[in-house]
């Protein structure tokens, strides 16, 4: 303990308190940050099958469970539907993480001999934590109308509904013509709400959130994540043995806040993909998706200086396009991913497209190339080891005076969760799991590389 | 210190997640060596399935109903209705070969592929086709009889007669001569005197097909699969085989007459028989008399 408190203590006490502030900020943004992952016991129960059968390693969707999940939470055997049903069943699952972790930044912004907020430490922090909690509730309301309502609270207890839809399936008999309505996860074939990693830096995908700098030390205005639950309507299809799969969505701008957008546009998401069999070495799949969309540059009206919700207009132009790959090789499996990202020089530079306003000089619209490489091996239902690398780089900046690789950043996690039993009636994984970013030019104060690491170990359990 | 600390708790967190997982696999090896068969291979089409690629696969998606040891003892078998498959006894309901016998792996692997309606047996078409060969391997190591046995010689289907009004009458015949809505009804609802006493290899309660509901099959969804039902029975239910008892024309018969009793499933046969006046009323009957409370089963 004693040992504990001096690592914690060293150095002065205003240095303590700003870093004992920065931490806390930090890990109620790192925790608020853990996206709600979806493995349902509730659908175990339901059916009487093990996890390992819709997951290879829960969260993450084995091709049968896509499939379960693509026809609407239905197994297609006539005992879908509630009446079907002890009618005490209640679909709910809860899941939360009890864990140690540590969380390490290179240069965080400090006071110092620099002024308020003028300096920049290395602060490192560890202990014991908790996740947020998520109330899974799921299935079908009746034969082939589903539906999914996600109350999810972070670690303090403050609940937020991560996502609320209702979905018609297989409308007229066909799996081609499935209706969502609602705030729902895009249709990404590697799932942030399925990931198998939880820490504050390996816990979300960075490609499916990564937006450039304005210029150093200055992010942009607007918010966008193909990660992020969104609101709006899809339209899904699939065929029957879910081999190939298209969808498209029209969304609120909204990044799927709730209320009314700030913005009065619509975005969409459109994705794409075919599977095939290559022998003995498993089910490959390909595709394609693409985020097109717009956000307000500023708003048209405003009440004491802030902007009224809703009347947020100049619209500009962002688009996020993928390539992803989903390689099997038995019990090795590799996703591979390449992004390209597009935003308007409006957006970019934060500049309000006021009519007859022009962009300020050197302003260019940035865009980006973006890798994933995620890999696993599966020994057997119970075990599983993760690896991820994942890159972006700049291609051009939003100011011709920014460096060429501001905010280029580098990130690699490992991981490893082992299920102890496989049941149909709950969940648990031993998890643990190291994640380092480097950003080029992210740090605070100074604008130099900035280095971000967590390590995690954690019991992972829903029920 | 503090990355002493870390690497004790690494070393910790190593151990603890390899054991366990060391342990797993020795049981799985202990189940594996209790089988009779401890090799076997199917073969489908040009597929040939491996035992040893099944296992994983059955301790990932098969166990929890049909149980470590093939038996149907899975820790959801007490809660699973009609109880799940024991392979052990290497009896099979839905077969292209006479009753007693074994099926063809392609029996098993199209039964896989399709699934069980108003089961607990889904669909495993999202697996490859490989996969499923591979089961099919596995599952014959729980039983000594594929060594033993042989595969029966699949039944002839012969061509499905043009569709008559005489044949689906004829077929409603054959329905009281043979005493079928003794267990499926009258009206082919699955509620005829005997539905509740029907009891089945495992003596659990089985409920007779309801044609009323349903348009699918346990073991298909056409003509054909239909006629193979009534000639191969189901072996493991009370449905018996019915190859010694009618000709393959009557049978043909008797599947056009039962798509008459599909009364929510558009098929030539029902259209015939609404075009009469006999039929019209009777599935304008059924149809008003509509007591199933939950959404009829459509394709």
């Amino acid at each position: 303990m004693e040992q504990f408190r001096s690592l914690e203590v060293k150095g002065a006490w205003s240095r303590f308190a700003a870093g004992l502030g920065f931490s806390v900020a930090l890990l109620a943004l790192l925790l608020l940050d853990c996206r709600p992952a979806n493995a349902l016991p509730a659908f175990a129960r339901k059916y009487g099958m093990p996890c390992s059968s819709c997951h290879e390693a829960w969260p993450k969707l084995s091709p049968f469970g896509q499939q379960f999940k693509d026809n609407g939470y239905q197994m297609g055997n006539d005992r879908d539907a509630p009446i079907f049903q002890n009618p005490a069943y209640w679909p709910v699952t809860f899941r939360i993480t009890p864990m140690w972790h540590r969380e390490s930044t290179d240069k965080a912004q400090v006071d110092g001999s620099n002024g308020p907020s003028g300096n920049e430490a290395q602060i490192t922090t560890h202990g014991f934590d908790w996740s947020g909690l998520d109330f899974h509730t799921a299935g079908t309301l009746a034969h082939n109308i589903s539906f999914y309502v996600l109350p999810s609270a972070d670690n303090t207890g403050a609940f937020h509904f991560e996502a609320v839809w209702a979905r018609l399936d297989n409308l007229a008999g066909s799996p081609w013509l499935n209706i969502k309505l609602g705030k729902f996860e895009l249709d990404n074939l590697l799932s942030e709400k399925r990931i198998l990693t939880l820490s504050g830096v390996g816990g979300s995908y960075q490609n499916y959130h990564f937006q450039p700098f304005v210029m150093p030390g200055v992010t942009e205005g607007y918010t966008n994540g193909i990660g992020d639950n969104q609101d709006g309507i899809e339209w899904l299809g699939h065929s029957k043995d879910d081999r190939t799969r298209v969808s498209a969505s029209l969304l609120s701008s909204n990044d799927g806040n709730p209320g009314l957008p700030t913005s009065r546009t619509y975005d969409g998401f459109f994705a794409a993909s075919r599977a095939f069999e290559l022998g003995s070495l498993g089910l490959q799949r390909v595709g394609g998706f693409a985020y097109i969309g717009q956000a307000s540059t500023y708003f048209q009206y405003t009440n004491g200086g802030v902007g009224v919700p809703g009347t947020g207009i100049g619209n500009k132009g962002f688009q996020r396009y993928g390539l992803i790959g989903m390689w099997y090789l038995k019990k090795f499996d590799i996703t591979t991913i390449y992004f390209r990202g597009h935003d308007s020089a409006w957006l970019g530079t934060n500049t309000a497209a006021v009519p007859g306003a022009t962009l300020p000089t050197g302003a260019q619209a940035p865009s980006w190339n973006g890798g994933l490489f995620e890999s696993h091996y599966n020994f057997n239902p119970h075990w599983i080891i993760i690896n991820r690398y994942e890159l972006v780089r700049m291609s051009q900046q939003a100011f011709t005076s920014n460096p060429g690789n501001l905010g280029n950043l580098d990130v690699l996690t490992f991981g490893t969760r082992y299920y102890p039993f496989i049941s149909s009636r709950a969940g648990f994984a031993y998890h643990g799991e190291y994640a380092i970013i480097w950003q080029k030019g992210a740090s605070p104060v100074t604008f130099s590389n900035l280095t971000t690491s967590s390590l995690l170990f954690g019991f992972d359990f829903d029920f | 210190m503090l990355n002493i600390k870390i690497s004790k708790i690494c070393l910790n967190v190593a151990v603890a997640l390899i054991l366990p997982a060391a342990i797993s696999a020795q049981q799985a090896d202990q189940a594996a060596a209790a089988k009779p068969n401890p090799h076997m291979e199917s073969h489908i089409g040009d597929l040939t399935g491996h035992s040893e690629a099944g296992a994983d696969l059955y301790y990932r998606y098969c166990w929890g109903c049909h149980g470590a040891r093939g038996n149907g003892d899975g820790e959801n078998a007490p809660w699973v209705t009609p109880t799940p498959r024991n392979f052990v006894t290497a009896t099979f309901k839905c077969r292209s070969t006479p009753t007693g016998t074994l099926p063809l792996d392609s029996d098993i692997y199209d039964a896989m592929t399709r699934g069980f309606i108003t089961t607990n047996m889904p669909s495993w078409a999202a697996l490859t086709s490989q996969n499923r060969a591979d089961l099919v391997a596995f599952i014959k190591t729980f039983s000594a009889r594929w060594v033993t046995d042989k595969a029966g010689d699949p039944v002839t289907v012969p061509p499905e007669p043009a569709l008559t009004l005489d044949s689906i009458k004829h077929g409603k015949t054959l329905f009281q001569k043979l005493e079928c809505w003794k267990c499926h009804g009258p009206e082919g609802r699955g509620d005829g005197p005997s539905a509740s006493t029907l009891t089945d290899s495992n003596d659990q309660p089985i409920k007779p097909y309801n044609f009323y509901t349903g348009y699918r099959f346990k073991c298909g969804t056409t003509n054909s699969d239909l006629y193979k039902i009534f000639m191969t029975g189901l072996d493991g239910t009370p449905m018996p085989s019915f190859a010694d008892v009618v000709k393959p024309e009557e049978a043909w018969d008797l599947v056009h007459y039962l798509r008459t009793l599909q009364i929510w499933h558009k098929s030539p046969e029902l259209t015939l028989w609404e075009g009469t006046p006999e039929g019209a009323a009777i599935v304008k009957a059924e149809r008003v008399r509509n007591t199933y409370t939950g959404n009829p089963i459509r394709p």
